[in-house]
C-alpha cells in the first residue's frame, strides 16, 4: 500500500438528494484527507445521478465516482456490496467511512468480510495517528484512529487497523459537523460502467413495498431541547414537556430509558444509539444522566437538570440543576416564560 | 415444510445497568460484577424462529453461540422456550477476536450443519453494538442478508417475504432461501419460558458441564439424548488458526479510556417561584430563549 491512496466516502441518498450523514462525512474526511496529503474521494452508486456531484464538490470533494443503474435504487445489500467490492480492488482507498445507518451498517460489515479489512461502527472521533505494534514493535505512521464507545458506552476504545485496508468506519448522523470547505470547489466526475462492478446474479433481494418518511421530529437541529427521561414517570406527564417545548419553541428528545419505556417514540432518543445533540439550550427533566445519554448530549450550550435526585449524575454537566419534581418545575417554567416573555 | 432454522445467539454482560460496582477504582470494568445475559435482540430473533417452527411443524431450531463454555446457559435458556438443542462453540484460540473473526468461526460452524434453510439473529449484541457478524457471516456463506427484521412475513417456495424497520420507514422484501436475517429490537418480544419444556430440559447439559451432575441426572442425560448439548472447537469447525482469534482481527484496540466528562459548575436553584422566575429572566437576558 502507498501513502497516496486515497479516502472515500460512500454517499447515501434518497430523492435525490445527498443525506447529511455523509455530508458531514465529507467534511470530516476532507480534513483527514488533506492531513495525509491524499484527494478524497465520493462514491455514489444509484439511480438518475445527474449532477449530483454538485452537490458534494462544495465539501472538498476531488474525485466523484459515479455507479449509475436503475436496479441499484433503492440500495439492496448484494449489488451495493458488489460495486464498493469490485471498485476498492481497483482504486484501494486507504480509508473508506460510511455512515453508520440501516444501510452502513448493512453494507460495510459485507465489504469488509470479503476485503478482509478492518471495520469500526459507530465512531464518535477519527483521527490520524501513529502506531506500535506491541508484540512486535512494528512502527505504522498515519493510520485512522477510530475511536468509539465500547461496552455499553462505558469505557472509549481507540481501535486501528495497522495491516488491513481499507481501514473501514462508520459514523453516526449528527456525530460529525457539515460544513462547506469552499462554495465553488471543483473536483473531477469518473462515470463507472455498472454491468462491470455488479453482476445480474447479484440482484437476489427483492423490494416489494417500502415507505419512506421524512422524519417529523428534528431534535438535531432544535436550538432548545426539553428531554424526558425514565424518571418522567408516563405519557401522560411527557405532555407537559411538549408544552414546555412547544412555549420555548423547542423539540421534545428523551433518553433511551424514556424510549425503552414507550413514553416516546424512538426517533427521539438522544445518546449514543440515537442522535447526537448540540442545542442551545437542554433541559433534562428525570434523566439521571447515565454515560450513554451525556455523551449525545454534553456539547450543549447551557444545561438545565430537573430531578427529584440532588446527586443525579447529569447534574455534575448542568450548569443549573432544580431539585424537586418535574410535574411542579415545568409549569413554573412555562408561566413564568410566558409572564417575561413579551 | 419442516425447517432446519440455525438461531445465532450470545451470552453478554449486561452492559445496560453498568452501576458503580461494576467500575473498579482504576477506571476498568470488572465483569465479574455485571450478570451475563441472553443478548435481548437475539431473544427478539429466536421469538421469530419459533414463529416459523410455529407455522412449519416438524421444523428444529439450534441455537449456535460462540463464547465461553458457559454459554451453555443461554442454550438452555432458548430451549425452554421451544428450541431443540444448541452447539457452544468454544475454543481458547477463539478469544479476543474482532467481528470478522468472529463471523469466521462462526460461519465455519455453520457449515458444519450442512442442511439449513435460514439463519436467525439479533441484529446487534449490547456489549459491542456493531451490527457486523450478522452480514459478515452471510458473506462467507455466500447468502443473501436481510438486515433490521421486523417481522417475518411470510416463508414458502424457497423464499421469504420480511418487513425491515428502517430509521426513516419500513421496507418489505423478498428474499431467497438459505439467507441470513438480523432482528430488530423493534420486533415482537420473546414469548416467555414454558414451565413443561423447563422441566424437559432443566438437566439439558454440554460436555464440560456432565461433570457437574451427580450420578442419577447423569444417568437421566445418557438415556435421553436431546439433554446432549454440543461443545465445538475450533479444529472441529476446521478454522484455519490465522483467521481466528485475536491474531485473526484486523482490528486492533489501541487504548482504552474511561469515560470522564468535565464536570460543570452548576448553580442549585430552589423549587420556588422567586428562583425560577429569575432563572427565566436570565434566559431571555442573555437570548437562550425568547
Amino acid at each position: 500500500m502507498s501513502d497516496k491512496n486515497n479516502l472515500i466516502v460512500y454517499c447515501e441518498f434518497e430523492d435525490g438528494k445527498v443525506a447529511d450523514v455523509s455530508l458531514e462525512l465529507l467534511t470530516k474526511g476532507r480534513v483527514l484527507a488533506t492531513k495525509l496529503g491524499v484527494k478524497l474521494e465520493a462514491l455514489i452508486v444509484g439511480d438518475k445521478l445527474d449532477n449530483i456531484e454538485n452537490q458534494v464538490f462544495p465539501y472538498g470533494v476531488d474525485v466523484v465516482y459515479k455507479v449509475a443503474d436503475a436496479r441499484l435504487y433503492p440500495y439492496t445489500s448484494n449489488p451495493h456490496a458488489a460495486v464498493l467490492i469490485n471498485l476498492f480492488k481497483e482504486i484501494e482507498p486507504q480509508i473508506c467511512l460510511m455512515g453508520a445507518t440501516c444501510i452502513g451498517r448493512d453494507l460495510g460489515p459485507r465489504v469488509s468480510s470479503c476485503l478482509h479489512s478492518g471495520l469500526t461502527a459507530d465512531c464518535t472521533s477519527l483521527e490520524i495517528g501513529d502506531h506500535k505494534d506491541p508484540k512486535t514493535g512494528k512502527e505504522y505512521q498515519n493510520l485512522l484512529y477510530q475511536i468509539r464507545p465500547a461496552f455499553g458506552g462505558n469505557i472509549v476504545a481507540t481501535i486501528v487497523n495497522p495491516d488491513c485496508r481499507p481501514q473501514m468506519a462508520t459514523v453516526r448522523e449528527g456525530v460529525m459537523k457539515k460544513e462547506i470547505f469552499a462554495a465553488d470547489y471543483k473536483g473531477e466526475v469518473v462515470n463507472l460502467d455498472a454491468s462491470k462492478y455488479v453482476s445480474d446474479a447479484d440482484f437476489v433481494v427483492e423490494i416489494i413495498d417500502r415507505h419512506i418518511e421524512k422524519s417529523k421530529v428534528n431534535i438535531k437541529n432544535s436550538p432548545i431541547i426539553v428531554a424526558g427521561g425514565y424518571g418522567v414517570g408516563s405519557k401522560e406527564n411527557f405532555d407537559l414537556l411538549f408544552d414546555l417545548a412547544n412555549t420555548l419553541g423547542g423539540e421534545v428528545g428523551a433518553s433511551r430509558a424514556a424510549v425503552d419505556a414507550g413514553f416516546v417514540e424512538h426517533d427521539r432518543q438522544i445518546g449514543q444509539t440515537g442522535v447526537t445533540v448540540r442545542p442551545k439550550l437542554y433541559i433534562a427533566c428525570g434523566i439521571s444522566g447515565q454515560i450513554q445519554h451525556i455523551a449525545g448530549m454534553q456539547e450543549s450550550s447551557i444545561v438545565i437538570s430537573i430531578n427529584n435526585d440532588p446527586n443525579a449524575p447529569i447534574n455534575t454537566i448542568a450548569d443549573y440543576v432544580i431539585t424537586g419534581n418535574m410535574e411542579d418545575i415545568v409549569p413554573k417554567l412555562i408561566k413564568y416564560y410566558k409572564k417575561n416573555s413579551k | 415444510m419442516s425447517l432446519n432454522i440455525i438461531v445465532l445467539a450470545k451470552q453478554v454482560p449486561d452492559t445496560r445497568n453498568v452501576g458503580k460496582d461494576a467500575m473498579k477504582e482504576d477506571g476498568t470494568i470488572n465483569r465479574a460484577a455485571l450478570p451475563a445475559i441472553f443478548n435481548p435482540e437475539d431473544l427478539n430473533a429466536l421469538e421469530q424462529a419459533l414463529r416459523l417452527k410455529d407455522a412449519n411443524p416438524g421444523s428444529t431450531i439450534t441455537l449456535l453461540t460462540m463464547g465461553l463454555p458457559r454459554a451453555s446457559e443461554i442454550i438452555r435458556e432458548a430451549m425452554y422456550r421451544g428450541a431443540d438443542t444448541g452447539v457452544v462453540l468454544t475454543d481458547r484460540v477463539l478469544g479476543g477476536a474482532d467481528t470478522l473473526a468472529t463471523s469466521y468461526s462462526l460461519a465455519q460452524a455453520v457449515k458444519k450443519f450442512g442442511n439449513y434453510d435460514i439463519i436467525l439473529g439479533g441484529r446487534q449484541a449490547i456489549d459491542g453494538d456493531t451490527a457486523q457478524v450478522g452480514p459478515q457471516i452471510a458473506e462467507k456463506l455466500g447468502l443473501p442478508q436481510v438486515t433490521y427484521a421486523e417481522e417475518i412475513l411470510e416463508l414458502k417456495d424457497g423464499y421469504v417475504v420480511v418487513k425491515r424497520r428502517l430509521e426513516s420507514g419500513v421496507e418489505t422484501v423478498k428474499c431467497p432461501l438459505p439467507c441470513v436475517v438480523t432482528v430488530n429490537g423493534s420486533a415482537a418480544e420473546c414469548r416467555p419460558r414454558n414451565a413443561k419444556l423447563i422441566q424437559k430440559y432443566k438437566y439439558a447439559v454440554s460436555p464440560s458441564e456432565v461433570e457437574k451432575l451427580d450420578d442419577a441426572q447423569k444417568a437421566l442425560v445418557e438415556a435421553r439424548p436431546y439433554l446432549k448439548l454440543q461443545e465445538w472447537n475450533a479444529a472441529y469447525v476446521e478454522a484455519d488458526l490465522n483467521q481466528v482469534g485475536l491474531a485473526g482481527s484486523p482490528t486492533k484496540v489501541k487504548a482504552i479510556e474511561n469515560v470522564v466528562f468535565t464536570a460543570k459548575e452548576s448553580r442549585r436553584l430552589e423549587n420556588n417561584d422567586e428562583q425560577i422566575e429569575e432563572l427565566i429572566q436570565e434566559l431571555i437576558a442573555n437570548h437562550t430563549i425568547g
